[in-house]
């Protein structure tokens, strides 16, 4: 996937009501009415939204019967799984900076008693 | 002493929350300073490329905390209250100041292992799913800011 693709998709995901429209298909296929249900905007608008994200290739609506469902491309799971590993990442980060506190506390505690408490 | 594992996180699909859980090798007294004590605090808290500096921070049940996180002329600060500090459990709020009107109300729970380990699991609930997907792509946002480094890497091996 070239990097303007990748643009393309950050882009798309920009706006929130696209983002909502996404973390919702991330549940499950849906139509353009079950899609269009909770937002305050028209359904016109909400084909431009779809729009957008087809154009990006985050969503894709096959062909088939009426009304065709859209369905989240699966890359783009990919691409939240991303967002969270990174999280996931920054948090353990976090974490072996605590564990290097942590480590600090033990030696305190159990060093020689004229060191007692002297970490905190 | 077995290896630790790495954080786990989850982001429930139902409601607009995060969880991670991490083992560490500490007691549950030594988590819970680590997390009221504000020196202590300070030394994890941020990534090494920036400092934190402590401006409030009264770690009791209805205190106000508030640091600043800063990195050259940049500076992110956060606040909120701790609602609940006893040495199980620390409920808190949080809030991000370059994005005011959002708020997580977080829970994180100290658990001993024995052996000297605990489990420290938190919780933070927002919201909206719109935030938490903000929020979380933020992390993903460093990445992009880096360069697309490991997006790059992704591709190449045909990952995404």
């Amino acid at each position: 996937m070239p990097a303007e693709e990748l643009s393309r998709i950050f882009a798309a995901l920009a706006d929130p009501t696209r983002r909502d429209m996404v973390t919702r298909l991330a549940a499950g296929d849906a139509t353009v009415n079950q899609l269009a249900e909770p937002y305050q905007i028209s359904l016109q608008a909400v084909y431009k939204h779809l729009k957008v994200l087809e154009d990006a290739g985050v969503v894709s609506r096959p062909p088939g019967p009426q009304p065709r469902p859209v369905r989240l491309e699966a890359e783009v799971f990919d691409l939240m799984d991303t967002w969270i590993e990174r999280y996931r990442r920054q948090a353990e980060q976090r974490y072996r900076r605590l564990d290097t506190v942590l480590a600090q506390l033990n030696d305190a505690e159990t060093g020689p008693k004229e060191q007692k408490g002297s970490a905190a | 002493m077995n290896a630790i594992a790495e954080a786990t996180i989850e982001a429930d699909p139902t409601v607009p929350i995060i969880r991670i859980t991490r083992d560490f090798a500490g007691t549950p007294a030594q988590l819970f300073r680590a997390h009221t004590d504000p020196e202590l605090f300070a030394q994890w808290v941020g990534p090494r490329s920036q400092q934190t500096r402590i401006d409030e921070w009264d770690a009791r049940s209805g205190g106000r905390w508030r640091f600043v996180s800063t990195s050259g002329k940049q500076e992110h600060s956060f606040h909120g209250c701790f609602h609940d500090v006893r040495p199980d459990r620390i409920v808190q709020t949080f809030t991000y100041e370059g994005e005011p009107d959002g708020v997580a109300l977080e829970t994180l729970w100290f658990e001993d292992l024995g052996n000297g380990r605990a489990r420290l699991r938190t919780q933070s609930l927002v919201d909206s799913f719109e935030y938490r997907d903000a929020w979380l792509r933020s992390g993903m946002e460093a990445g992009v800011n880096q360069g697309y480094a490991k997006l790059e890497e992704m591709l190449a091996h045909g990952a995404v």
